[in-house]
């Protein structure tokens, strides 16, 4: 039974492969109508009437990147604390009503967004509408509920970073790579920061970033703009903007000069597992598409290259990764990954990975490597288009870092890479000195490294 | 290919056509058909998206396996990707990975799946791969030693997760020597006495058409369909006689005479629990019972009365949920949970609390109309996706729930009484005779 189980995920940034939007015209352009209200509300409909299922999105510009210091992990508790009542509805009220209609709900919170999302038959959309305004208007922030959700968290960060040593290093890197900017937090937050958040904090931070001209709203599937416009003006029109009272604070991380190195000994850990991150600027940047053919070159599937060279060849790892999140806010990073396998050497992993490194920045791809990359991306989305909540995710994406018209020339410029540029973009970021490269150590053999 | 063989084959490709589910707006227009070899078909033409999911079931799982050797039926699925008579394991994973498609295989408690997703434009190639998957693979040696070094160090990974550790040893004391007591992926010791020559016996006893259950959804046409079928399935043909494939008789499940509690100590922040007993198949006629009865107890999310009271109002996990696992044989019911280790014993002592509850009393007219309300209503959300579609098609006839099962599970539910619900918690909430598996610091367990 899927229901509402696991509900309240934090996207896990890092090893969801999230495949970007790209494809030939006409199975790719989706057919968005936006409408605005006056508030500076955005709506974005995207009808599919096959079957009688929508999917409810709505998307705050909010998320770990926006949280004041010592307060890491405060956009993720106001996450949960929004299911937990309002003035007009108790905790867990919303999940019951959509539950009812056969519906199920979530939301997840990122670096850059927190986003609340509900799956139904396309007629029970009005529940959505009406009581996502609802906790737009007001939330309860109730001191008692706070207290246990916070607990909840809590949990939540035990069972996700302390007793998963790979997470645990993935913060590690986070937090050794970038020393200035936002996204070096986790976006669950540090225990003693959870523990120090206040209702005063969460209601001034709701008040701040949960307004129609800090969000906006994507309703995919067997919709009709026409029929749900009034609805969504209704409930949402009269809500305020937060017009200067919304704030952004922008830190730039200075060029990195030279390798950074951090090591995790864990007991628990039972193979050893590097990361290699690299600075990296974000989607429009012109390099971003290069990035992004070259993430998958290096590891979609079993005839990628680290696949084929460290699990295949040399059969020194378990599997590789390397993914580049180029639809971020602000610049983030490039991040190329190994699990070793059992009695091989970690020294022997990291030198096959800078080897990978150096062989595509000296040489570009085949032209049938290229080729391959483009299709992969191009047919994961045609893939997604058949679920209407990853046709909303894959439009909001674009919209949270400007607007979803972007994906067109997000499809443009994918198209438009060379080898040439493969290679640019490998030999002018993939440096030793813009690389902090990650280490966890299985306790016993935690001395390796001496 | 002979061109008379091949219109007699597609002359009795004529699909009976089965309507699935014809009163709602979500009805699947259904063709299913057996060719001669045996194999049976199911099919959905949806035209909106340029794309065609294929799922080929094979009545191929630790069900059939050496206790010895398992873990084979998992190795056999996943070297059929591997190697075939006319195709290196690059080779394959080269040309559906250019096309950007996939070609996976999974294998569960009961059956083993071949999964193909492509684009329309690559549909020729799609099956030429995966029927060459299917029915030519050739198991190399060297690949069977890679295979066997990455599924072991895998399970070595695995053992970082404390619920992964948790999970394995409860389905051990729930089932001993059943195959349903075992991983799927086998042990470190069964993987190490696999050979190559046990893997060609398991193939050829096992993989057949009249064993194997063929769908296809997407923007594909009858007619394309019945080509594809010809050219890449039609000659497949059993290497051994059906007589040998049920030979192996299941160990009994054990009896359990009074609870038992294991305690694995390790370090972590957590206490990952596992609770629960046997559970029911999936031809029980108590399975919707059940359906109703697990949603309100502890598998509806947020409806639940587990997460309501230990999540929401105690705030003791992130997640807590009870689950059935309906099999082809009895299968298990769990409970599981992760808390900090000093919570574990109140979490313990509540979940308890709740099952004697739900035994004590019937459940109230709106937890049975919430339950019936969500079951019913989230079917069609099961059918979103050609893949979604393609997968439920072998599920539900390999489970044989029948041809108007999407029809006939809106009245299953609804006949559903508080009644059956009391009776069902009291027959399978078992309190006094459980398992209780914790993973977790001894030092600071408090149980």
């Amino acid at each position: 039974m899927a229901g509402g189980i696991g509900t309240l995920a934090i996207v896990r940034i890092f090893a969801i492969l999230i495949i970007f939007v790209f494809g030939w015209p006409l199975v790719a352009s989706t057919a968005v109508q936006e409408f605005t209200l006056d508030n500076g509300l955005k709506i974005l409909f995207i009808e599919d009437h096959k079957i009688p299922l929508a999917t409810f999105q709505i998307w705050y510009r909010v998320g770990s990147i926006d949280e004041p210091a010592g307060k890491s992990g405060m956009s993720h508790l106001l996450e949960h604390m929004m299911f937990k009542g309002t003035p007009h509805y108790g905790s867990k009220v919303f999940s019951n009503l959509i539950q009812r209609k056969g519906g199920m709900d979530n939301a997840h919170t990122s670096k850059d967004y927190t986003m609340y999302h509900q799956t139904l038959p396309s007629d029970a959309v009005r529940v959505s509408i009406e009581l996502e305004a609802d906790r737009m208007k007001g939330l309860s922030l109730d001191s008692k509920e706070l207290e246990s959700e916070r607990s909840v968290v809590m949990e939540e960060r035990r069972m996700r970073y302390e007793d998963d040593p790979q997470n645990l290093l993935y913060e590690e890197l986070m937090a050794t790579s970038l020393k200035v900017q936002a996204y070096r937090k986790p976006v669950i937050g540090w225990m003693s920061e959870i523990a120090a958040i206040s209702r005063h904090d969460l209601a001034d931070y709701y008040g701040t970033y949960y307004s129609p001209d800090n969000s906006f709203i994507i309703v995919s599937g067997d919709v009709k703009p026409s029929e749900l416009m009034p609805l969504i003006k209704k409930e949402f029109g009269k809500i305020p903007p937060a017009g200067n009272k919304l704030k952004r604070v922008k830190t730039v991380e200075p060029a990195q000069k030279g390798e950074k190195i951090v090591y995790l000994e864990k007991e628990s850990a039972e193979l050893p597992y590097i990361l290699m991150a690299h600075h990296v600027p974000s989607f429009p940047d012109k390099d971003s598409f290069a990035l992004e053919v070259l993430s998958t070159v290096l590891s979609q599937g079993k005839s990628s290259r680290l696949y084929r060279s460290l699990v295949y060849e040399k059969r020194i790892a378990l599997e590789t990764s390397a993914d580049y999140d180029g639809l971020s806010r602000d610049p983030f990073l490039f991040i190329i990954g190994a699990t070793v396998a059992p009695g091989k050497e970690m020294k022997d992993v990291e030198r096959a990975l800078l080897a990978e490194i150096e062989k595509i920045a000296k040489e570009p791809p085949t032209a049938a490597e290229l080729q391959k990359a483009k299709n992969q991306v191009e047919a994961s989305f045609i893939f997604a288009r058949d679920s209407s909540y990853s046709e909303a995710l894959y439009t909001g994406m674009f919209e949270v870092v400007g607007n979803w018209r972007l994906k067109d020339t997000y499809i443009t410029g994918i198209r438009s890479v060379n080898p040439e540029d493969v290679r640019d973009v490998a030999r002018r970021y993939l440096t030793k000195e813009n690389r902090t490269t990650g280490c966890l150590l299985p306790q016993k053999t935690a001395n390796a490294y001496e | 290919m002979n061109k008379r063989m091949s219109a007699v084959v597609i002359a009795t490709f004529l699909f009976g056509v089965v309507f699935f589910g014809t009163s709602t707006a979500n009805a699947l227009e259904i063709k299913r058909e057996k060719l001669p070899s045996g194999l049976t078909v199911l099919y959905v033409e949806r035209h909106e998206l340029p794309i065609v999911m294929a799922t080929m079931l094979v009545k191929a799982s630790p069900l059939q396996e050496d206790p010895l050797k398992s873990g084979i039926a998992y190795i056999t699925a996943k070297m059929l990707n591997e190697g075939t008579t006319g195709r290196k394991a690059a080779d394959i994973s080269q040309e559906i990975e250019f096309i950007g498609g996939s070609l996976e295989t999974s294998t569960n408690n009961d059956f083993t799946t071949i999964s193909l997703s492509v684009l329309k434009k690559d549909v020729e190639k799609g099956f030429d791969l995966f029927s060459d998957v299917v029915l030519h693979p050739s198991f190399p040696a060297d690949e069977l030693a890679r295979k066997k070094e990455l599924v072991k160090g895998t399970l070595k990974q695995r053992e970082e997760d404390p619920s992964f550790v948790a999970g394995r040893r409860f389905i051990r004391e729930v089932f001993g020597e059943h195959p349903y007591g075992r991983l799927v992926e086998g042990s470190v010791e069964s993987i190490d006495v696999i050979e190559k020559a046990d893997i060609v016996n398991f193939y050829d006893t096992f993989y057949r058409p009249e064993n194997s259950i063929i769908a296809v959804v997407g923007d594909i046409s009858h007619d394309e369909l019945a080509g594809l079928l010809d050219r890449y399935f039609s000659f497949w043909k059993a290497k051994r006689e059906q007589k040998d494939a049920e030979n192996i008789r299941l160990q009994k499940p054990p009896e359990l005479k009074q609870s038992r509690i294991e305690v694995i100590d390790k370090d972590v922040a957590q206490a990952n629990i596992f609770f629960g007993g046997l559970g029911i198949s999936r031809d029980d006629p108590d399975y919707y019972s059940v359906s109703v009865m697990n949603y309100v107890f502890g598998g509806g999310g947020f409806a639940s009365r587990l997460m309501k009271v230990i999540r929401d109002e105690m705030g003791l996990t992130y997640s807590i949920n009870s689950f059935f696992s309906a099999n082809k044989y009895q299968g298990r019911f769990e409970v599981e949970v992760q808390t900090k280790n000093e919570s574990a014993g109140r979490v313990i002592d509540e979940m308890l609390k709740q099952i004697r509850l739900i035994k004590a009393e019937p459940i109230t007219d709106q937890e049975l109309q919430d339950a019936k309300d969500y079951l019913i209503g989230s079917f069609p959300r099961r059918l979103e996706t050609s893949r979604m579609i393609a997968d439920f098609l072998v599920t539900v006839q390999y489970y044989n729930l029948g041809d108007d099962y999407i029809d006939r599970y809106r009245d299953y539910i609804n006949k559903v009484t508080k009644e059956d619900v009391l009776r069902v918690a009291r027959k399978y909430l078992n309190n006094d005779n459980y398992i209780l598996v914790v993973v977790g610091n001894k030092n600071k367990l408090n149980l």
